[in-house]
């Protein structure tokens, strides 16, 4: 399943990512059925299906939090995925963000983790997702569209290469929602790599290049538009 | 192997029945104690065999956190399981013995609190087996049997030290053993390292099978199609 | 790249913030430690005299349950959204995480140790027959033993059913020779009599299951 987009030298160029055969099991229940896609650089894919598909396992394993069970996965060329995870940025329903403290505090905490010690690249990524840095709140306190704001200022703080969204805008205003949605698709204009897991594909239209459909496991379809493939 | 299993069940149950009569019958009465010394023989064999299958146990747990290598995980559950087992005789003929002989049911005998401690530990071992998801089960038992490991000399020593500052009864004698009662001790520990090599046999065989049909049940999930147990690999 | 040491101390500054900030923690473990001085004077009442020699058994008991309380709590922040994850998938070193929690439990019991001795020494109207300076290097390895694999088995336990009785049955089979060490030190400073060899084997209990800790940290961390 490889998505060949030829350069104007006709050379296809990396996948920068990768998936072979990916299988990942829990106990008797599996997830991950065998994946096996290369994702090209510099584009938003929503990943789309029904509750149990695999599509959070499939991110989560992306993001080196899951261990295949069987497969390879090669991120910017690497199958080892520590090596290469300054590059990755992640966000899931869960805000992954201390609640006690502001989003300033949280964000200077989490970029000393990539080594980023200046305090303006935080405020920047704040501002970029639409919120106000000198905002003295504690995140436990904002508003579920908010705190996904926070969540993703998180995950952009250190300039990844890859962006992995699990549920971003799940219970969301539809304002701020369209607000992300649009803000993604700003972000992979810059070039960076989006993935998106989502129930609300309709937010996405627009903004991605492709949707990716699995099914039991597996990718059953990918398609450039919302248009739901013929079940099989 | 299928056949030798039952042969070498009908040598260990002769073995056994043997050193029995060896211990309650050939053996020298001991002159101080008297006949109550004749559990010895196994208080002693169970000590003996507890930390020897608590030594595979920990073999085990080193392999598989180096390897993840899915049969040390199986070693390493079945010699905890025995081992305790083992461990309880010790720690149940201790006081049997103790109290006839010394007037007291419990003592601060190195031996004896050292087994203790170690039962302590691999029965917290068990437990944390039990309590764990099945997925991070093996990691986080063989962690934890690599500290108990670790801890052994250092429970050891401390016992030791704080014997001399506050000496205790030994149970067991410290004295040297005439050799008739060499023979017999030896004898009880080949039959009881035989019973713990065949109860662990049987209870590996067991596990692997009853894991074998869990991961033949997920492979069916993984193919949508009936699989035979041995077409899987 | 922030170096590890520089990881530990802001995961440290952070959590010490955080508790300062809403003192939740430290405020009901306090009144708890005052809760177990209270109870051990009613259950055991001696003389002054006999005070010296059980009151280093009674003393690390009481450190001990104020310490399981502390543990229980290491990683609840943590837990709550599902931070860990934030941190599994930065380059931080797991190891860098480890220290600073075991640091901060560090801090926290020995807090509470400060709390409690006071009011045991007035209870039990203890003094020193042995050079005090040694108390305090006994209290200092000690609380290290305990709250070195405190933190870890409770970063075991979070993957565990019953997380919070897990922690203290792990942690106490594995801790006896410290407690023993611990006690017996007390209590022979206590008398005036010498307390070297329980010393050294606090230390060495130290150094072995810091290192043991530390080795095996990230592979707990990873395992799911």
């Amino acid at each position: 399943m490889a998505s060949a987009s030829s350069s104007s030298s006709g050379v296809t160029p990396e996948p920068i990512i990768a998936v072979t055969g990916l299988i990942k099991q829990f106990g008797k229940f599996a997830a991950l059925r065998g994946v096996t896609a290369d994702f090209a650089a510099g584009k938003l894919y929503a990943i789309l299906g029904d509750n149990g598909a695999g599509k959070t396992t499939l991110l989560r394993t992306l993001a080196g939090l899951n261990h295949p069970t069987r497969g390879e996965v090669r991120i910017l060329g690497s199958a080892s995925i520590p090596e290469v995870c300054h590059h990755i940025g992640y966000m899931a329903h869960p805000s992954l963000l201390y609640d006690e403290m502001s989003v300033l505090e949280n964000l200077r905490y989490f970029a000393r983790l990539y080594g980023v010690t200046d305090d303006a690249r935080c405020a920047a990524a704040i501002t970029s997702v639409g919120l106000d840095p000198t905002l003295a709140r504690p995140v436990g306190q904002y508003s579920q569209g908010m705190r996904q704001r926070a969540s993703m200022a998180r995950a952009l703080l250190h300039d990844p290469k890859i962006l992995l969204l699990d549920e971003p805008f799940s219970n969301v205003d539809i304002h701020s929602a369209h607000d992300m949605a649009a803000l993604l698709g700003r972000t992979r204009d810059q070039g960076k790599t989006i993935f998106i897991v989502t129930h609300q594909a309709q937010l996405l239209e627009q903004v991605a290049d492709e949707f990716v459909w699995m099914q039991a496991g597996r990718i059953v379809a990918r398609t450039p538009k919302l248009t739901r493939p013929e079940p099989q | 192997m299928k056949r030798i299993f039952p042969i070498l069940s009908v040598i260990t149950a002769a073995l056994l029945g043997y050193a029995l009569y060896a211990a309650l019958v050939i053996a020298p009465t001991e002159q101080t104690m008297g006949d109550v010394q004749r559990i010895f023989y196994y208080h002693v064999p169970s000590a003996w065999t507890a930390f020897l299958l608590f030594l595979n146990n920990f073999v085990a747990s080193v392999v598989y956190l180096i390897r993840k290598n899915p049969v040390a995980d199986i070693v390493a559950l079945v010699c905890a399981e025995v081992g305790v087992a083992f461990c309880t005789v010790v720690l149940i003929t201790g006081p049997l013995w103790a109290r006839p002989v010394w007037g007291i049911w419990w003592t601060w005998d190195i031996r004896l609190t050292s087994t203790l401690v170690l039962w302590l530990i691999y029965v917290a071992y068990l437990m944390l087996r039990r309590f764990s998801s099945s997925g991070q089960t093996p990691v986080l038992a063989a962690a934890l049997a690599v500290f108990g490991a670790l801890d052994v000399p250092l429970v050891y020593f401390s016992i030791w030290f704080f014997r001399t500052q506050h000496p205790q009864p030994v149970i067991g004698g410290g004295g040297s053993l005439a050799p008739a009662m060499w023979h017999v001790l030896l004898l009880n520990w080949l039959a009881f390292s035989m019973f713990a090599f065949l109860v662990c046999w049987s209870r590996f065989r067991l596990e692997k099978l009853s894991r074998e049909v869990d991961e033949t049940q997920a492979m069916n999930a993984l193919l949508d199609e009936p699989v035979s147990n041995r077409s899987a690999r | 790249m922030t170096p590890p040491s520089g990881i530990t101390l802001a995961t440290l500054s952070k959590d010490l913030r955080l508790e300062w900030r809403s003192k939740d923690a430290i405020n009901s473990m306090l009144f708890f430690a005052l809760l177990v001085v209270v109870v051990f004077s009613f259950s055991f009442d001696p003389n002054a005299e006999e005070s010296r020699h059980i009151a280093g058994g009674l003393i690390w008991v009481a450190f001990l349950f104020a310490a399981v309380v502390a543990l229980n709590q290491t990683w609840a922040r943590e837990v709550r959204n599902q931070v860990l994850d934030a941190y599994r998938v930065s380059p931080a070193p797991a190891n860098s995480l480890f220290l600073a929690k075991a640091l901060g439990n560090f801090i926290f019991v020995t807090i509470l140790e400060a709390a409690m001795t006071p009011l045991f020494i007035v209870f039990y109207q203890l003094r020193s027959l042995g050079p005090a300076w040694q108390l305090l290097l006994v209290a200092a390895f000690g609380t290290w033993a305990l709250v070195v694999n405190g933190t870890f088995f409770a970063a075991m336990s979070l993957r565990t059913r019953s997380r919070e009785i897990m922690l203290p049955l792990l942690l106490f089979p594995i801790s006896i020779p410290a407690i023993l060490a611990m006690v017996q030190a007390t209590t022979s400073i206590l008398l005036g009599e010498g307390a070297r060899f329980w010393i050294v084997l606090l230390f060495t209990y130290d150094l072995v299951f810091t290192s043991a800790c530390l080795l095996l940290f990230e592979t707990v961390l990873e395992a799911e």
